[in-house]
């Protein structure tokens, strides 16, 4: 049984991680929601694997370890909403960049690339120092 | 403290000048000056204590753990510097009042010196390496902001970035520095750290300490080849050169030198570095100002020639040495900053401080031109003025040199050499200035200054000339204290005496004279020797390496950070594959000890279901509705999986997340492209793929080394008090609410969080409406099926009667508010899909569910600061049981309550999420077919 529970674990990890590695959003959101599915098992099962057990007190059968189960209980629900906030990040980026790649649009990347170049940024320098001794300038009467 | 005060009140001083501003300049200039000369008030009082070789300490603990603590230290060199600080600070206060012109802001300008001279006590005062450190970092900071007072000008802008740098930097090195001094020595504590002075030395880390040590030391002090920093902060107002320049800033490195002179002096290293830098510097220095046209320039690179003659006395490793040394220091703090305030005045007066046209200045201001000309020849070394003093004993002390063997005879000779240069530039301070012929093409006539600039002139002048005549009388005292506070030993003898009658320093000062007067009436040949040197310009050359430095820095940049958010992602998780693999190389058995459960039919069959589902997950990713059903065969087989091993609170869980989840991915779907095109290129999918399949079988085996170990957790401890401490019998649901409720809080805060960002995120939101599906299909006409209408509609008391039961049953049974809430979040969303948020909305309109996040966080807060009443922690649960009629008896507990602020949120942030979403395809879609 551990084998099976571990391999299914290793094989949601593969499948949500190489989702999250393409290019669009949406199977990224879909890779990461796979692996939060692994995680919260990883998790769950560290503790052990208890079959026909229970975690309620004075029952007759044996117990099983609570507190994993505790701590992935609000794993999942907080694994949803940070799953939802993705996914409207993703709207967002598709809404404002026009396009749903995870980089922006190309457009975007090259203005972005053409800001960061050193010839802008020797520009850029120039022309405040040239402003500010316009400034100075005209201060001093 | 009495001795923190010294460090307050020119902290209150930064703030006075600000608000003194609006009185006038002279009430402004006269209010600034209270503080220092209650400081300088407060360093007299203290005086006997530390005349008779105490040190005075004012302690307070600031942050213990990191050895940082806020101790004030009085000796006698920080007597000694205070001194200078305050008192000069004093006349360059005076001096300032007459030199602002009306346009600068003599507010700021105050402001700023005085939160220098903050920084310059600190630094002399602190008993804390960390401390001073500190003080350190502000002076090069407030020296930046001194430097660029004019930021007008760009040479002021250049000299003030380029003194920052070189300093900071230095900074940099000194933080290391003492960092590693107090790892050797186990305190930061400068008590501490002097008494163990021979384990600094034969540590092995003592040679790194050193140069980290007198790096910054060198660069605070311009040394040779960090000195070209120094000519360029000249762009600063005159009176900020007066005070950083000559008497304060340049000398914190020489005090740090002195300060660590106990810990770290002694050694062959220190010698071989600290003399040979400052005699390098003493050259340098003293052969550039020669050529300097400038008069500030030639004054500037006569201190980084004194500086370095000062570092060269520290590192001659005699104690007589440190003695010149320290007599060194007050000489040259008072001749040099009123020689800078004469040049101050003539520069205020002609309009230039260029020595080409300034000439004759005799005729016109004979009375600047008298204080003048004695303070230059204090710095050449005369008779009867400061300057011959420790320039004797300077001469003196190279003559006693045996370290470099043989060669010892090189120190007196270059010694010399130096002091015919420091005789050369200072009679052409005097006589180019001041006599030859007439001044060219001025465009005023000179005249004296106010009376009052002159003031702080001759106060410096007259300490000139009285040290120098009345040396016994004079400076005995103070030269005594300071020294001893260096050498942390009893004082050789020495004799502080005028003459000495005719030995080798005295014949030493006579061929220095003779040479420098010789040197400087060949001067045309000199300059004319000089041009033909390719002219280098050290800022030039300086802003030109940093523009380099900032390209290649952005190149770097573009290489590393090349916008491609997946390849950051492939960089952080084959790192995160590294640091997980690595632990496993040194695993022995993957497999523990513990007993496997046998394997099951069904238990299989749900393993393939699920493999299939993630394995077609992404085979059909592109394809993404096929996807994303896949996805929820694979959430589906998870929750079995946590009924399977006895956790029906999870699988409840799971169960209504997914159902959610998949909503919330459908409706994303909507305005997403229903397919995606194959954009990875072979190479990239194979790279991805072996990651990703080394990553998942990495995990895959921690799980199942994991499983399979023995485990000895906290677990029985839960299960032992959640009946008797938390008055549950479900565990999982007593460790929420009761045992760790502060997480829980902290988890529904998030969850809360998220849901208002996302509501946030939503607000004018314009997505792009499809029309058609991805096939290019209609949507149905009939959007809302009535059968399925009708159906959830009688089925939503059933569910909200299920959530209640569920919600009341948790404490004890499988259940809570978190299940609870999902299943009521379920319920509504059925009918949002069923109807259509037109139709829900008017009947819905009164439930925000904004409103019912927060109350949900309030609730579960109030309830446990409700415990607060009690006395008790916060969040202290509380149970009894009461026998009511028909029911029996029933359980109450306060726990009840925070569940039921669990279940709001979750409830709340659930249906804020889905409803904003799903209203986003209604709002454009009638629109949309009125166009069609």
């Amino acid at each position: 049984m551990e084998v099976l529970v571990a391999f299914s674990i290793g094989l949601m990890t593969t499948c949500g991680i190489f989702l999250l590695l393409r290019s669009r959003t949406f199977p990224v959101v879909v890779g990461l929601t796979l692996l939060s599915y692994a995680v919260n098992l990883f998790l769950f099962a560290s503790g052990g694997l208890y079959p026909d057990h229970t975690t309620v007190v004075d029952a007759s059968a044996p117990y099983a370890d609570p507190l994993p189960q505790a701590l992935v209980l609000t794993a999942i629900v907080i694994g949803f909403a940070m799953t939802a906030f993705v996914v409207i990040l993703a709207l967002r980026a598709r809404a404002d960049l026009g396009s749903d790649h995870i980089n922006g649009s190309a457009r975007m990347k090259a203005q972005i690339r053409k800001r960061r170049s050193p010839q802008a940024l020797k520009t850029s320098k120039k022309s405040t120092q040239h402003t500010k001794a316009q400034k100075a300038k005209e201060n001093t009467p | 403290m009495l001795l923190s005060a010294l460090l307050i009140l020119p902290l209150l001083g930064v703030l006075v000048p600000l608000w003194a501003h609006q009185y006038g300049r002279t009430r402004c200039a006269w209010a600034t000056a209270a503080a220092p000369a209650l400081a300088l008030l407060i360093l007299f009082l203290n005086l006997p204590g530390i005349a008779d070789g105490q040190v005075l300490a004012s302690r307070a603990t600031w942050i213990p753990a990191l050895g940082l603590e806020w101790h004030v230290r009085l000796d006698g060199l920080a007597w000694l510097f205070a001194l200078l600080i305050l008192g000069i600070g004093l006349l360059v206060i005076l001096y300032a009042r007459y030199y602002l012109s009306e346009k600068d802001s003599m507010a700021r300008f105050y402001s700023y010196l005085m939160l220098f001279m903050l920084a310059m006590l600190g630094v002399v005062l602190s008993g804390n390496l960390i401390q001073l450190w500190m003080f350190w970092e502000l002076t090069s900071i407030s020296s930046f902001l001194l430097i660029s007072f004019w930021w007008h000008k760009s040479e002021a802008r250049r000299g003030a970035r380029m003194a920052l740098t070189i300093t900071g930097a230095g900074g940099l090195f000194l933080l290391a520095g003492f960092l590693m001094l107090g790892q050797v020595v186990g305190s930061y504590d400068l008590d501490q750290v002097l008494a163990q002075g021979d384990l600094i030395r034969e540590h092995a880390w003592y040679p790194a300490i050193l140069i980290c040590v007198l790096l910054g030391a060198f660069t605070k002090s311009a040394q040779f080849p960090f000195h070209f920093w120094l000519p360029h902060a000249m762009a600063a107002p005159t009176p900020v050169s007066a005070y950083l320049h000559s008497a304060t800033m340049v000398k914190a490195g020489i005090f740090l030198l002195a300060r660590m002179y106990p810990a770290l002096a002694g050694t062959e290293l220190w010698f071989v570095i600290v003399s040979s830098v400052g005699m390098a510097t003493l050259l340098v220095g003293g052969y550039f100002a020669l050529y300097k046209h400038d008069l500030k320039g030639l004054l500037a690179y006569s201190t980084v020639s004194h500086l370095g003659l000062i570092t060269l006395l520290l590192g001659l490793d005699t104690q007589l040495a440190a003695i010149a040394a320290v007599f060194h220091i007050i000489n040259h703090a008072t001749f040099k900053a009123s020689l800078f305030m004469a040049a101050g005045i003539i520069d205020h007066e002609c309009g230039t401080r260029d020595m080409r046209y300034l000439n004759g200045l005799w005729r016109y201001m004979p009375h600047t031109a008298a204080l003048a000309m004695v303070a230059a020849a204090a710095m050449a070394g005369v008779p009867l003025l400061n300057g011959f003093l420790s320039k004797e004993m300077f001469f003196a002390e190279t003559l006693q040199q045996e370290l470099l063997g043989g060669l010892s005879w090189l120190i007196p000779a270059l010694a010399t050499l130096a002091g015919v240069f420091s005789v050369a530039y200072s009679a052409r301070f005097i006589h180019d200035v001041f006599f030859n012929g007439e001044p060219i093409g001025l465009d005023r006539t000179p005249h004296e200054p106010p009376r009052y600039m002159k003031i702080p002139v001759e106060i410096l002048v007259a300490l000139c000339l009285l040290v120098g005549i009345l040396p016994s009388f004079t400076v005995d005292g103070l030269l005594r204290m300071a020294s001893g506070a260096v050498l942390a030993t009893e004082l050789p003898t020495y004799n502080l005496s005028i003459w000495h009658g005719f030995n080798f320093p005295l014949l030493m000062s006579v061929i220095a004279l003779i040479g420098g007067i010789t040197l400087y009436s060949q001067r045309k040949r000199l300059f004319l020797f000089h041009s033909r040197f390719e002219r280098f310009d050290a800022s030039e050359t300086f802003e030109r390496q940093m523009q380099k430095f900032l390209a290649w820095a952005v190149s770097l940049q573009a290489k590393v950070d090349n916008q491609s958010f997946q390849r950051y992602l492939f960089a952080l998780l084959s790192l995160a594959l590294l640091m997980a693999a690595t632990p496993l190389l040194d695993l022995y058995h993957l497999e523990g000890g513990r007993e496997l459960h046998p394997l099951d039919g069904v238990s299989l069959m749900g393993f393939v279901l699920l493999a299939v589902g993630s394995v077609a997950t992404v085979i059909w990713h592109q394809q993404r509705l096929v996807s994303l059903l896949m996805l929820s065969v694979v959430g589906l087989v998870v929750s079995v999986a946590f009924a399977r091993f006895s956790a029906p609170d999870l699988a409840l869980t799971q169960l209504a997340v997914e159902v959610v989840t998949v909503i919330l991915l459908m409706l994303a779907l909507f305005f997403l492209p229903q397919k995606s095109h194959p954009d990875s290129s072979p190479s990239r999918l194979v790279r991805d793929l072996g990651l990703a399949a080394v990553f998942g079988g990495i995990i895959g085996s921690i799980s199942y080394a994991l499983m399979t170990r023995p485990l000895d957790s906290i677990s029985h401890f839960f299960l032992e008090n959640s009946k008797s401490g938390g008055g549950g019998t479900n565990a999982v649901n007593v460790i929420l609410v009761d045992f760790r409720g502060f997480d829980t809080l902290g988890e529904i805060t998030v969850l809360g969080i998220a849901a208002l960002g996302i509501y946030k995120l939503l607000l004018r939101l314009r997505l792009y409406m499809p029309a058609s599906d991805g096939e290019g299909r209609a949507w149905a006409v009939e959007r809302h099926p009535r059968m399925l209408a009708t159906l959830s509609q009688s089925l939503l008391p059933l569910a909200l009667l299920v959530s209640v039961y569920i919600f009341l049953r948790g404490h004890n049974l499988p259940g809570g508010g978190f299940i609870a809430g999902l299943v009521t979040a379920v319920a509504m969303i059925l009918q949002y899909v069923a109807h259509g948020v037109d139709w829900l909305q008017p009947r819905l309109q009164h439930l925000k569910y904004q409103r019912m996040i927060a109350w949900g966080v309030l609730i579960s807060t109030m309830t446990g600061m409700a415990s607060w009443l009690f006395d008790r922690p916060f969040l202290t649960s509380w149970f009894d049981y009461l026998h009511w009629p028909l029911v029996g008896k029933f359980e109450i507990a306060s726990a009840i309550a925070f569940d039921l602020g669990v279940y709001l949120t979750v409830v709340g942030a659930t249906l804020l999420i889905l409803a904003n979403l799903g209203k986003m395809t209604t709002v454009a879609r009638p629109q949309r077919q009125a166009e069609e």
